[in-house]
């Protein structure tokens, strides 16, 4: 299997209402193992995934989390999250956990994973890729 | 075309199960190539042979282990996801020390790099959710 595709990994609803979230989360981990080029996309009520602080203590569910920050560690980068739906809901990036990657390719400077993007530029990255998993 | 597909919902509760057995018939009609059908999150319970729909309705699992023996499908169920949901077949039954197994004929449980590996191997990935 030497063909690289891309795999772009779309998170559109909320953590912990439902486990589409956690399950994504492990499709992208398992994923990665594959070497393929990898896209994650944080839209709609997805946003929510990536707010920083989170204590699931009360609730009585796991806290999975910290697992994003570990996403650099598996080579996945490219963390896009849409303006539009931010806005909407009241966030900023501010309010985000601040996700990075050691680039190898730049003397393994530590990187921002995270980009901010606007639906349209949503659409042209979404347009590019070979495989979308919406979740 | 070589396709495969993945089916993110349980039967009845959502159509996604039913609208991709629809599609996977009528690609097989047209001649296209089922690479593999995956199920997962609540997907996994399409394969139970335990569902007992009324009599006046479609039998989801059964008609997906129909169309897996007529056409050598490959029908894959997410081992972590089947693990949460007791979707089990009798190797992991025995293996998590259970009473019982209730995979449908046709399905068999596997890793998600099934499904990774068949979004490399064919021509598309289709998802069906929610």
């Amino acid at each position: 299997m030497s063909e690289v595709k891309k795999f772009l990994y779309v998170n559109r609803k909320a953590p912990y209402g439902s486990i589409y979230a956690l399950e994504s989360l492990e499709v992208v981990l398992i994923g990665a193992a594959f070497d393929q080029d990898v896209t994650l996309a944080f839209l709609d009520d997805g946003v929510y995934q990536l707010v920083k602080g989170k204590n699931t203590e009360a609730i009585g569910m796991k806290n999975f989390s910290p697992t994003y920050s570990a996403l650099g560690d598996y080579d996945v980068t490219k963390i896009y999250v849409e303006k539009e739906s931010l806005e909407a809901r009241g966030l900023t990036l501010g309010d985000l956990m601040d996700l990075k990657y050691e680039d190898e390719d730049d003397d393994w400077a530590e990187k921002d994973s995270i980009r901010v993007v606007s639906a349209s530029e949503m659409a042209d990255i979404m347009d590019t890729q070979d495989i979308v998993l919406s979740f | 075309m070589k396709f495969t597909i993945l089916i993110n919902e349980g039967p009845y509760q959502h159509q996604s199960s039913d609208s991709a057995l629809h599609f996977v018939q009528a690609a097989l009609e047209k001649g296209h190539e089922i690479f593999r059908v995956f199920f997962y999150h609540d997907g996994v319970n399409n394969g139970t042979r335990l569902a007992v729909p009324p009599q006046d309705d479609r039998n989801l699992p059964k008609e997906w282990s129909a169309l897996a023996e007529a056409h050598g499908l490959d029908l894959v169920i997410c081992i972590a996801a089947a693990q949460r949901r007791g979707v089990m077949d009798a190797d992991e039954a025995k293996r998590q020390g259970l009473d019982a197994d209730n995979i449908a004929p046709g399905f068999r449980i596997s890793g998600l790099g099934q499904l990774i590996e068949g979004g490399i191997q064919s021509d598309r990935l289709v998802v069906f959710g929610d």
